[in-house]
């Protein structure tokens, strides 16, 4: 029988801190409120005074409640009953299942050895062209949508999960608006693809301590389904919302700020989730796409900024759309090559062609004469804009590929793409009508 | 002497608070026992009265109040041996792939290994002989590791002279035999392996006399080699922002440099990177030595996700290793990527010391720890007379991308080059994108300085010009100017700018730079007969294809010469005389010369 502390002797935002024997670093505990039982993680051991963060909140805890340690760290349950499940950040049921108490699993675990892992080589396809043609998205990759508030990024991750193939999907919700997550549920449910889904979900009016379980638990559940032979695709939204509460919780607890505010380890932190993407070398990958917010469209702020250094590029989403300057796949070249012969030349060409779009539009915007060949460049970024980056193209790879080819050669002369010979002769189409 | 113990008194992130019995010194290495099975490795930093602060290389979950700590009395160390080359280590020398064969998938804490292979036999020949008086790092003999000849020294700790009484014959040997026995000054006797330690944290200084870094280390990279280049037993550093290409120009470095001993210190980084090198390395050949990467390359991996601590450790165990083989007379590049990690690892320490900070929060010992860690780079004569290098080549990854900041800062005042990468170039996809008119090197290059500056000065005004031209529009530049802007255009599509997946263009040896230079000067030095601006951009756009082309050519081939001569039959076309700017630089250069010599 565990003893039961029935004095805290101080309590400072979410923190309290109680006079105790015994106690390991990273325990749990249970606080028993008149507001209901709350679990509490021990943050700091100094002699005996025992330093607990509250995952409910430190409001309405009272000096005389009573606090229990339980002699393990934070764990969740592990089995299959948790597909099509809905739980918190503390791992219980948001919908109105049963509580899920078996197989319990340890979270936040040591990192993988690098020298386990394989050099990712299989593509996710998406239907989505900005991403399947210009920016190829890889099993194991992790890839951050860099966007700002406003922006469909929730609904872009909601259509990645339902058409990217994979076993699985494990969405981490943090802060999420609440009609941002029953948008979630809907989304899945109608896709019919709530019975392969775990949603782990802390919205806007939880406890922020949950906040920050959110990720860990999401990755550990998705790390023992990877383990086991499943393609995991964990979407983690929003990020910015988790270093926020690592900021609040930093502050309260009297920590030197480093950059506007966040703690110094902010790198490690977020890096210590992202990297549990991986691909095991006899078992299954997790692939994570998170959702990152600029504050300000901002990307320098700390977030995105030590996001990018962390991840596998990333994609920008401005004006409804895929950004293709700034958003990056760094994994994209050990797939493409595999996919069509076209497709490294068309990616770039195509790419090429849009930027020089953007530099005959800054010249007519300034006022400078336009040339044959600026109109023709005007006339192909409006088709390219509209038939390829727009959101709602919905198209698998080498349709999107013949496409582009339709689109070359409804503005330009073959010669005039920079194209290399070969693959004009064998793709570009042949029967045009002329107009 | 009776061995010093303590007990956890406080915890608080990766720091533990002991209450030590006994002595206890900075920067030793203790042991805390976690539920009396599992030891955790860690560090003292900071000694408070009978309090010492220990620093865990591993999670802390589950330590106590009241749990033993076991302390060793050595500072963190290395093992320095034979068996070092090719091995992939974390940042305490754990070789990785063993400890998977061990715990599988994850990293288990409180794992141990020998970092070097107690059961391989080393083929011994000895080189001193009974007799001998040696001193410390004098070599007893050699075993061949790889391509190199191994030198079994006298630790490098033993202080004072010793007399050689007894030294093993050629044969087979591991690296825990006793290969041979000395006697110190007073008599006493000392059996001596194969395999020693070293504290990290100090730098081996067993060499006759430090020299001035001059020769240069070619990295086949033309904008480095020509422009900003790197001395053996000097340092430089690359900041740029994320995704500029810091990884990918230091992967590229440690394929191609001209060094004997890689060491590559993934600090804090991409596992995914990593694990790229690992499992491609085996498979490259090494073109001077025509055997694998791997059996000149070591690899320090401790990656963003591993324990915090470890990183700091990671960066002075690679330091460590590069100077023990610059002691057999080796040049040794060690990469380290990225700085900015470590000095997070040391923001967040002293964040938990709770010591005043610094600016952005860094400690205020920041700049001093940086500049020990570069000023371990340097050539040395050995007391042999033979030479060796390490040469030490570290990534920033500043916030935000601005180098304002104080890790870059602090980095710059110590580095002999430096190599800024810049977005804007690496968004126009001109690889590699270090910044050619921020970037500077201290170290002398492969081509005169004159010819470099005049192609610099030229970058400097045909940027110029192309600002102009962005509010003026072509209309209004002059046909001069307009030219200085093609010709340095020129300059970046074919020289600055390499393809390094091209098996051809991505490592171009000195020989081809220099003589690929010389047409290149000729064609910007040239006065050229152009009449309009658009004549311009074609001849430019002509001359840019056959260059490129050029540049795809093997040396020396037929198609590299045909290539050749068809950019000259061009230029010939248009060519009227020397650009007087052209002609000064080199003028001036040669006074200079005249002058000095």
């Amino acid at each position: 029988m565990k003893k039961v502390y029935s004095r805290i002797d101080e309590i400072a935002g979410n923190v309290v801190r109680v006079t105790a024997e015994g106690v390991q670093y990273g325990e749990l505990a249970t606080v028993k409120s008149a507001h209901g039982t709350s679990l509490a993680e021990v943050i700091r051991l100094s002699g005996n005074q025992v330093a607990l963060q509250v995952y409910a909140g430190g409001r309405g805890v009272s000096t005389g409640d009573e606090v229990q340690f339980l002699g393990n760290p934070m764990r969740v349950s592990f089995s299959e009953d948790l597909l099509g499940r809905v739980f918190d950040g503390s791992g219980n049921p948001r919908d109105n299942g049963p509580e899920l108490h078996e197989n319990l699993i340890e979270i936040g675990t040591p990192s993988v050895n690098p020298s386990k892992r394989i050099i990712p080589r299989n593509m996710i396809r998406t239907g989505i062209p900005m991403i399947d043609v210009f920016n190829s998205l890889v099993e194991s990759q992790k890839l951050p949508i860099f966007s700002v508030s406003g922006e469909p990024y929730n609904q872009v991750l909601a259509r990645l999960a339902l058409q990217a193939e994979v076993d699985m999907i494990i969405l981490g919700g943090m802060g999420l608006k609440y009609d941002d997550y029953l948008y979630f549920r809907e989304a899945l449910e109608e896709g019919g693809a709530m019975s392969r889904t775990i949603f782990f979900v802390h919205t806007a009016s939880d406890p922020v301590v949950e906040c920050l379980m959110v990720p860990d638990v999401a990755l550990a559940v998705a790390e023992r389904f990877a383990l086991q032979g499943k393609r995991v695709l964990c979407l983690l939204t929003d990020m910015t919302n988790f270093a926020d509460s690592l900021k609040e919780i930093a502050i309260t607890m009297e920590r030197v700020p480093s950059n506007r505010g966040y703690p110094g380890d902010l790198y490690t932190q977020l890096a210590q989730r992202y990297e549990k993407a991986v691909d095991f070398d006899v078992a299954g990958s997790i692939t994570i796409l998170g959702a990152t917010t600029m504050p300000g469209d901002d990307v320098t702020h700390p977030v995105p900024d030590n996001t990018g250094y962390i991840t596998e590029g990333q994609y920008y989403l401005r004006n409804q759309r895929i950004e293709p300057f700034g958003s990056l796949s760094r994994l994209k070249q050990m797939v493409n090559k595999d996919t069509r012969a076209d497709h490294r030349a068309i990616m770039d060409g195509m790419i090429r062609l849009y930027a020089n779009y953007k530099e005959s539009l800054e010249k007519k915007s300034m006022g400078f004469r336009m040339s044959e060949w600026d109109n023709k460049l005007l006339k192909y970024g409006e088709i390219f804009e509209e038939r390829m980056m727009d959101l709602s193209v919905n198209i698998p790879l080498e349709q999107a590929l013949d496409r582009c080819w339709e689109i070359l050669a409804e503005c330009f002369e073959p010669e005039e793409t920079g194209l290399r010979s070969d693959l004009l002769s064998e793709f570009w189409p042949k029967q045009r009508e002329s107009a | 002497m009776k061995q010093t113990t303590g007990q956890v008194v406080g915890v608080s992130g990766n720091m533990v608070t002991v209450r030590v019995q006994g002595q206890v010194r900075l920067n030793e290495v203790g042991y805390v026992a976690l539920e009396g099975e599992r030891f955790l490795k860690s560090e003292v930093i900071r000694i408070r009265g009978d309090l010492a602060e220990m620093q865990v290389f591993e999670m802390t979950r589950g330590i106590s109040v009241g749990d033993e700590v076991s302390f060793t009395g050595e500072l963190l160390a290395v093992n320095l041996g034979p068996g070092l080359l090719g091995q992939v280590y974390d940042g305490l020398q754990n070789p990785l792939p063993q400890l998977a064969e061990k715990t599988g998938f994850f990293l288990d804490r409180g794992v141990y290994l020998d970092s070097l292979d107690a059961e391989r036999q080393w083929e011994f020949t000895p080189k001193a002989s009974p007799g001998d008086v040696v001193t410390a790092a004098d070599t007893l003999g050699t075993v061949p590791e790889g391509i190199f000849q191994h030198r079994i020294m006298v630790p490098f700790n033993m202080n004072g002279r010793y007399s050689v009484d007894w030294i093993a014959e050629r044969g087979e040997y591991r690296v825990d035999d006793t290969v041979a026995e000395v006697r110190d000054e007073r008599g006493g006797k000392h059996q001596l392996t194969m395999r020693f330690q070293w504290p990290v944290k100090r730098a081996i200084e067993q060499y006759a006399e430090r020299l001035k870094p001059s020769e240069p280390m070619v990295t086949k990279v033309r904008m480095i080699d020509t422009f900003f280049p790197v001395a053996r037993g000097g340092t430089y550093c690359i900041p740029g922002p994320f995704g500029a290409g810091k990884t990918v120009l230091q992967q590229i470095t440690s394929r191609h440099a001209e060094v004997d001993v890689v060491i590559i210190t993934a600090c804090g980084e991409r596992a995914g990177e990593v694990v790229e090198t690992i499992q491609e390395f085996p498979e490259l050949t090494d073109p001077r030595t025509g055997r694998s990467l791997m059996e000149r390359t070591i690899i320090i991996c401790n990656t963003s996700s591993m324990p915090v601590a470890a990183r700091e450790a990671s960066v002075y165990t690679g330091v460590t290793l590069a100077e023990y083989y610059r002691q057999m007379g080796l040049d040794v590049l060690l990469l380290a990527d990225s700085t900015s990690r470590w000095a997070q690892a040391m923001r967040e320490m002293s964040g938990r010391l709770e010591e005043i900070p610094g600016e952005e929060a860094f400690p205020a010992y920041l700049e001093s720890v940086i500049a020990g860690f570069y000023e371990r780079a340097g050539a040395v004569r050995l007391a042999d007379g033979s030479h060796g290098s390490v040469t030490i080549g570290g990534t920033v990854s500043p916030a935000g991308g601005n180098f304002e900041e104080p890790v870059t800062q602090s980095t710059l005042k110590v580095v002999g080059a430096f190599h800024g990468l810049s977005r804007e170039r690496s968004d126009a996809r001109r690889y590699p994108s270090i910044h050619p008119l921020d970037s500077w090197s201290k170290y002398a290059g492969l081509i005169p300085h004159g010819k470099t500056e005049y192609a610099r000065d030229l970058l400097f005004r045909g940027d110029e010009v192309g600002q102009m031209m962005k509010v003026v529009g072509e209309e209004g530049t002059s046909l001069q100017d307009y030219i200085v802007n093609q010709k340095s255009e020129f300059v970046d599509a074919v020289y600055l700018q390499q393809n390094s997946f091209d098996p051809v263009d991505g490592a171009v040896m000195v020989e081809r730079q220099r003589h690929v230079f010389d047409l290149l000067f000729e064609i910007i030095s040239a006065e050229l007969d152009l009449e309009s601006k658009d004549e311009a951009r074609q001849y430019f756009n002509q001359l840019r294809q056959y260059f490129l082309d050029y540049n795809g050519a093997q040396w020396k081939t037929d198609k590299f010469y045909e290539h050749e001569n068809a950019i000259k039959e061009l230029l010939k076309e248009r060519k009227t005389g020397i650009d007087s700017h052209a002609r000064q630089f080199v003028e001036q250069a040669a006074e200079t010369v005249g002058s000095q010599g």
